[in-house]
């Protein structure tokens, strides 16, 4: 049905893709992987008319077609569904749905009517929610699947899924793949992109690799398994992550006495987090992990103390847990974790650039040489150090964000979904520094919603649930079902 | 999106200021002085809801003071010294100002400049051009002599209600369906808040933003020809100085967001009045007039504070 040939587009001179050929049928899954990069995101806008290719062309039901804007290819039945959500907050859940194609009488908005259909298509997404209820009201997850509500609004032959379950729990998930089976079943042609995958495995009749702007291969239903795809996405066969429990895990480095967020001020949580350990916590969206994790790095008032290294720490703002030694790196890499249009070398040294200032003077040459050596060190690539965040990776702005806090000497780290977006090569590589920072004695804090991650990298799993902590398994005890029972309330 | 909480909010305040100014000096409620008051309220109202919309969109118009200053001389040359005919002088006053609202808009929406530099530029521009054609002399309409109905039409009052206040009723009524109930008002608020996101929905987002600028301009049209037989002479360096502030201000007050995307009709009106009510209370309870713009600014601090921590409680 859909079919792209040779399709090039250059941003600056440089191929975000490069000569890639893709073809769709109808009531079939495809699914596009690769390491961030490698061209994912600027395929699905091209076929989104969001960017016009430079070179190769396009055909739809064997006629050529050329898509010069967003709007071209709704005409066509092609819908996109990005990674950054494309909502609006100031609007209701109806009139975001149907933005674009109001129900109208005359040129007034038929709001009745709009809210009718949206109630039907929601109960579809499996979303329990008010039409006329504000998006603002809404957690991510669920303005996630008001998105996908939205697509399901309108006739669609192409739908195009960009990393659609990055926010959703596991539930939700699930019901969403089941979703993509019910369309493709009804004859619509999917596109689906995600790193995690288990997804794929689950869902793709065919897997189509991008590496470096190009096509790097495709895998048939049968072929589809974990380290072929692994294989495709990075050109190498990968070792599998590193897991060696902690012999022995020392004392207690930071130390959570009594705290009560303000998400959920009922709730006293104890938590040790001991030198030498990874903790992974896990819990389902909403289980109040980022807003305790917030909490000790003085974000967020709370209640209760904090103590490390067995002294209690008055905690008020960021600063005061930087100055004990406890780092956050926080989920929102873009909006919190980083100043994305800053350089690299800005934000490796944004914390502590009093090192290397004297009567307030940045003494340039020390901050460069300094940040050259930490961004060396865990392997960002980048251009340079002048480069602006914005333009890395997803993971290379994650090492940046890491090599900030390496370069403070961290006595505890927090790190709050540090793999998200990140592509698998990458993943490896933090994973590694994570288990080596362990080793020489930090403690790791390491919040995360991806099961694997956290059954591969823990050495001790704590699950949250509605804001208690449920439980804490040791490493030999857990099992992803074990976890899943605690995080969703169950007595173990 | 209708931030209601807020038009309640500035309804109390507005009658806790009016009747705080009755009991002061019951000269506020002599008619004389409530009539004046709204010739101003009008006015402000008029062009103050055109710099809404382009607020809403996530703009900003700081050239309206200037289009008043301009095309109020404009409007007296065209009327005494050329004696065009006045339906037509009052049309081409108002089709002048919607020209100069698409050019900012073309500007701002095509070639991706910062509504705050364009608009600012024609701040500048147009109070220039306005001292220039007028050879820097203040303009007026003298007796009026040929467009008497014309003057009467704007300044005078229709069942005790003055002209400006029965306009602004009529733009605020359509306004208000066109903002909150019609598709176009859905989609300046979806292009205020996110104007990539609403570009992926299939809206001509171009189309949007620029539109708003025309109809602020229009609106500041509309405003000019009741202003300038309001003043009936006018002044090219001074005529509308600092009033696209004031409207600014109603806006920020009545619950529009400077970051887009939020605001309401009716707030905007509220805002207006609780302004022309403050500078009547200025005037009335003999506070030195000097100060008059310094009692402003600080309630609106006072307001936006004040909603600004409503809204964290919430």
């Amino acid at each position: 049905m859909l079919s792209l040939r040779g399709v090039t587009k250059r941003f600056a001179g440089v191929a975000a893709l490069d000569d890639v050929d893709l073809e769709l049928d109808p009531g079939e899954v495809v699914a596009v992987i690769g390491e961030n990069g490698a061209g994912k995101s600027t395929l699905m806008k091209v076929i989104g008319g969001v960017y016009v290719p430079d070179a190769g062309s396009m055909e739809l039901d064997g006629s050529p077609i050329s898509l010069r804007s967003p709007s071209d290819a709704l005409a066509l039945g092609i819908r996109v569904i990005y990674q950054e959500l494309t909502v609006l907050d100031n609007l209701d859940i109806a009139g975001n749905v149907f933005l674009g194609r109001e129900k109208r009488r005359g040129w007034l908005l038929d709001e009745r009517e709009m809210r009718a259909e949206t109630a039907q298509i929601l109960a579809r997404v499996g979303l329990n929610l008010d039409p006329a209820r504000p998006l603002s009201a809404l957690s991510l997850a669920e303005r996630q699947l008001v998105e996908i509500a939205r697509a399901l609004s309108m006739s669609v032959r192409i739908l195009i899924l960009d990393e659609p379950t990055s926010s959703l729990t596991l539930e939700e998930t699930q019901k969403l793949l089941q979703l993509v089976g019910e369309l493709k079943a009804e004859g619509v042609a999917i596109l689906y992109v995600s790193h995690r995958l288990d997804e794929v495995h689950q869902v793709a009749d065919r897997v189509v690799a991008l590496r470096d702007a190009r096509n790097a291969g495709n895998l048939s239903r049968d072929e589809i398994n974990h380290a072929a795809m692994i294989k495709l996405m990075v050109g190498r066969d990968l070792a599998p992550a590193r897991g060696a429990a902690a012999e022995s895990a020392g004392e207690a480095r930071l130390k959570l006495d009594q705290l009560r967020t303000q998400r959920y001020p009922d709730e006293a949580v104890d938590l040790e987090i001991r030198a030498g350990e990874i903790l992974g916590m896990a819990g389902l969206v909403g289980a109040g992990r980022s807003e305790l994790a917030r909490a000790a790095f003085g974000v967020d008032r709370f209640q209760g103390a904090l103590l490390v290294d067995g002294k209690q720490v008055s905690v008020h703002a960021p600063r005061d847990a930087i100055n004990a030694g406890v780092y956050l790196i926080p989920e929102d890499r873009r909006g919190t974790g980083l100043t994305i249009e800053m350089t690299v070398r800005d934000n490796v040294t944004l914390p502590d650039v009093n090192e290397f200032a004297s009567i307030g003077l940045i003494n340039r040459r020390e901050e460069s040489e300094f940040a050259k050596a930490w961004t060396d060190r865990i392997k960002v690539k980048t251009a340079s150090i002048e480069t602006p965040v914005v333009n890395l990776s997803g993971g290379n702005q994650q090492k940046v964000v890491l090599a900030r806090w390496l370069a403070l000497k961290p006595k505890v780290l927090i790190c709050d979904e540090p793999t998200r977006g990140v592509d698998v090569g990458a993943k490896a590589e933090i994973y590694a520094e994570m288990r080596t920072l362990a080793d020489a004695g930090v403690a790791i804090w390491m919040i995360s919603s991806d099961m694997e991650e956290v059954l591969a990298v823990s050495d001790r799993i704590a699950v949250m649930h509605e804001g208690r902590l449920a439980g804490t398994l040791e490493k030999k005890d857990a099992t992803e079902e074990g976890v899943m029972r605690l995080a969703v309330g169950a007595s173990s | 999106m209708k931030p209601r909480g807020q038009e309640l909010g500035i309804l109390v305040i507005l009658l806790i200021v009016c009747t705080f100014t009755a009991i002061k000096n019951p000269v506020f409620l002599h008619l004389e002085n409530l009539q004046n008051t709204g010739q101003l309220f009008g006015i402000y109202g008029i062009f103050g809801i055109g710099l809404g919309l382009v607020i809403i969109t996530g703009g900003i118009d700081l050239s309206v003071g200037s289009v008043l200053g301009l095309l109020g001389v404009v409007l007296s040359i065209l009327l005494v010294d050329r004696q065009v005919n006045p339906l037509l002088s009052v049309a081409i006053v108002i089709g002048a100002a919607a020209l100069l609202g698409w050019g900012h808009g073309l500007l701002i929406a095509r070639f991706r400049m910062q509504p705050f530099i364009v608009t600012l530029s024609g701040l500048l521009i147009y109070r220039g051009l306005a001292r220039y054609v007028a050879h820097d002399e203040t303009k007026g309409f003298g007796d009026a002599k040929g467009f008497e109905w014309l003057r009467k039409a704007t300044t005078e009052s229709w069942h005790g209600v003055p002209i400006p206040v029965v306009i602004l009723l009529v733009v605020a009524a359509i306004m208000y369906i066109v903002l909150h109930r019609s598709v176009y008002g859905r989609y300046l608020f979806a292009v205020g808040r996110n104007e990539e996101a609403a570009r992926y929905a299939g809206i001509n987002t171009r189309a949007v933003i620029a539109s708003a600028y025309v109809m602020c301009g229009a609106l500041a049209g509309v405003a000019t020809v009741l202003l300038a037989f309001y003043t009936n002479s006018v002044s090219p360096s001074s005529h509308g100085n600092f009033y696209e502030l004031y409207g600014i201000a109603a806006a920020v007050l009545g619950g529009c967001s400077l970051r887009g995307g939020e605001g309401s009709i009716i707030g905007i009106v509220l805002g207006t009045a609780l302004l022309q009510v403050l500078r009547n209370l200025v005037n009335l309870l003999r506070i030195d007039s000097s100060l008059e713009m310094c009692v402003i600014g600080v309630v609106i601090l006072i307001g936006v504070l004040a909603d600004t921590l409503l809204r964290k409680r919430r």
